[in-house]
């Protein structure tokens, strides 16, 4: 089986969910708008040749491919939240906010917890027996253990490591997101327009459209990793988790990946963990620092490489430990 | 095996790291020439084993089915078996082509569904967690009783008041020996080799994949139904597989609990299709056994008829199995 030809179109970030509304508001449950005051931060260094704050931390070869946010929309808030498995704290009275309209990465460390936190955000942490979870997460100003798991996780969908579409069709892994549970009611043609917009939003309609009976499981791995984006998207969900969502690719679908979930970010709250500082550093709005279960820093992408306030902070974007 | 050679090819210099021996072989491969002498009688011993014991499986195939092919007659298939003298006037042994027909498909009607469900209460749910492992050591302790045992403990079950209906009843008391009775006996044979295949399919599927399914809002029985019980089709398949083996092969629960009539003994009653199965009958193994120069009916060549069609069989349920593998690779797996 060869896999689908991969286009040109896999190296044009203009062409990456060519959404024509991708300006558009999308449909808000709440509009609350934040202090845009992080944005403006995350634009100040951004000018071609300023390359002072960059060069303190060895980030001059990264190129931030993220302009500054056009808006910001607070979807979610994490308070005072700690996770322990067993006697171990995994994570530590960690507070953050998740806004729409920005890239979050969480970065530190292997075990340092940001898996952890992330895996919290949609209660994945509950199917873990030994997690115990204290603090709040409210998503929408609703506390997420009031909402029902499986409709929270329509909201708060994620995409994991290793990319995992199901062994079906394309076009089927699509569809079993937007059919009730188990069932196989509704119609291929019913949800056709459905999953077109859905891998759409994902860059892979183009490259995938001629065959969408073609195994999902025999796509490339980036083309897989897209597909499973596209899946969680299908459920029109107002965050997306990304669990290292790139660690399993090569560069060039790295770069893909990266572009599009740089697109995304006006559609739906983002938030990435990532063990690539660079990857970080180009497409994060804000940045999360946390370091053995400590949220050490919190500040806007530019920020938190070029000047960082905390010592430990400085050392791991240096590359002083990993 | 390299299909490319390297682009620099490492120059050889003696005596530095070439172990002794190394220099009778060309290329990187590793060979055994280059291993203490234990070793190389140690793999001599191992390649020896497999050569043999794949004589003796091929011999045995040969066999039977030159023998097969000189005393099957198509019509044995649909004559049944009658009584007399000489092996020209005894018939054919349709009926225990049914019956082994008709106890594979009730045992394995039972015996599926049920080691499904044990499998994915074992690997998805498995609480409460000691129930759980008591009854992972039941379906093992099963798996090594021999089916006489199982036979013996049916007998006592089928032929209590309550399950009469399932056998003939004269005077009150109950026969306890029809083929819905050696059925359920021969479905507990098949079951654990059926759980073990579908826990190790079940096991097999990475945890991210049942994540990414829970992530999207869906159910574990959702979850279930449409991504894990599909995803392990093959190993379903090779359970089944490995219990119809082992129910058509079985031969003590069938002269037990079956009856071993030599026809179908049909109970007048309910109707067409349920009489036969609450009566007693046959099948090929027991039908091989009788016929062997052992058995009450000493006809070798119908004996090997039957192992013939036993064998083709088999041989058919492997080639299926081979079917629902290869269209299952064809899908593609996970990278893990």
């Amino acid at each position: 089986m060869e896999p689908l030809t991969r286009s040109a179109s896999d190296m044009d970030p203009t062409r990456v969910g060519s959404n024509s509304d991708a300006l558009a508001p999308p449909p808000i449950r709440r509009l609350q708008l934040e202090d845009p005051e992080p944005a403006r931060e995350a634009t100040a260094p951004l000018a071609p040749g300023d390359g002072q704050a960059p060069q303190q931390s060895g980030f001059t070869t990264a190129k931030r491919s993220v302009g500054a946010p056009q808006f910001s929309i607070r979807r979610m808030e994490i308070d005072e939240v700690s996770v322990h498995y067993g006697a171990k704290e995994a994570v530590k009275r960690v507070s953050l906010p998740v806004r729409q309209g920005e890239v979050l990465a969480l970065i530190g460390p292997s075990g340092c917890g940001k898996t952890t936190l992330l895996r919290s955000l949609n209660r994945l942490t509950e199917l873990t027996s030994a997690a115990r979870l204290t603090g709040r997460i409210l998503l929408d100003d609703v506390d997420i253990t009031e909402i029902e798991p499986t409709l929270l996780r329509r909201r708060v969908t994620m995409v994991f490591q290793q990319p995992n579409p199901f062994p079906m069709s394309v076009f089927d892994n699509i569809a079993y997101v937007l059919r009730e549970q188990g069932s196989r009611r509704a119609r291929k043609k019913t949800l056709e327009p459905a999953v077109h917009s859905a891998l759409d939003r994902a860059g892979l309609f183009e490259e995938v459209k001629d065959n969408l009976d073609h195994p999902a499981l025999k796509l490339s791995g980036g083309q897989q990793q897209r597909l499973c984006i596209a899946r969680a998207l299908a459920a029109e969900p107002e965050v997306l988790l990304l669990d290292e969502p790139c660690s399993a690719l090569d560069p060039k679908s790295t770069q893909v990946i990266e572009d599009l979930i740089v697109k995304l970010r006006d559609d739906v709250a983002v938030v990435i963990v990532t063990h690539n500082l660079q990857q970080a550093y180009r497409i994060a709005d804000h940045v999360a620092f946390m370091y053995l279960g400590d949220l050490v820093e919190y500040n806007s992408a530019t920020a938190l490489f070029g000047s960082p306030r905390e010592q430990r902070t400085r050392e791991y974007v240096s590359g002083a430990f990993g | 095996m390299q299909d490319t050679p390297l682009t620099a090819p490492p120059v050889p210099t003696p005596g530095q790291a070439d172990p002794p021996g190394a220099h009778r072989r060309k290329g990187a491969l590793e060979g055994s020439a280059t291993w203490s002498l234990s070793d190389r009688v140690g793999l001599a011993i191992c390649w020896a084993f497999g050569v043999l014991f794949c004589a003796i499986a091929v011999a045995i195939v040969v066999y039977l089915m030159i023998q097969g092919v000189k005393f099957l007659r198509p019509e044995m298939l649909w004559t049944p078996a009658a009584a007399g003298f000489s092996e020209t006037e005894t018939g054919g042994f349709s009926d225990a082509f049914l019956g082994t027909m008709i106890v594979a498909t009730l045992g394995i009607a039972l015996a599926l569904p049920a080691g499904i469900a044990i499998a994915v209460w074992l690997v998805e749910y498995g609480r409460p967690a000691t129930l759980a492992r008591v009854t992972e050591s039941t379906i093992e302790a099963i798996a090594g009783i021999p089916s006489i045992v199982l036979a013996l403990f049916g007998t006592v079950i089928f032929s209590s008041s309550a399950l009469g209906f399932l056998s003939r009843t004269s005077e009150g008391v109950v026969f306890g020996r029809s083929f819905f009775a050696a059925g359920a006996m021969l479905s507990l044979v098949a079951l654990p080799l059926i759980v073990a295949s579908v826990r190790e399919g079940l096991n097999s599927i990475p945890r991210h994949v049942r994540e990414a399914s829970y992530a999207v809002g869906k159910t574990k029985a959702a979850t279930t139904r449409r991504i894990l019980l599909p995803t392990c089709r093959p190993q379903v398949a090779t359970g089944a597989m490995l219990g119809l083996g082992r129910i058509i092969g079985d031969t003590a629960i069938i002269v037990v609990l079956l009856g071993a009539t030599q026809n179908f003994a049909p109970v007048e009653g309910v109707g067409f299709p349920l009489d036969y199965l609450r009566g007693a009958g046959t099948t090929l193994t027991n039908f091989v056994y009788e016929a062997s120069p052992t058995g009450n009916l000493n006809q070798p060549q119908k004996a090997y008829a039957a192992a013939f069609v036993l064998l083709l069989m088999v041989l058919a349920l492997n080639a299926a199995v081979d079917v629902v593998h290869r269209r299952a690779r064809k899908a593609g797996t996970w990278s893990h």
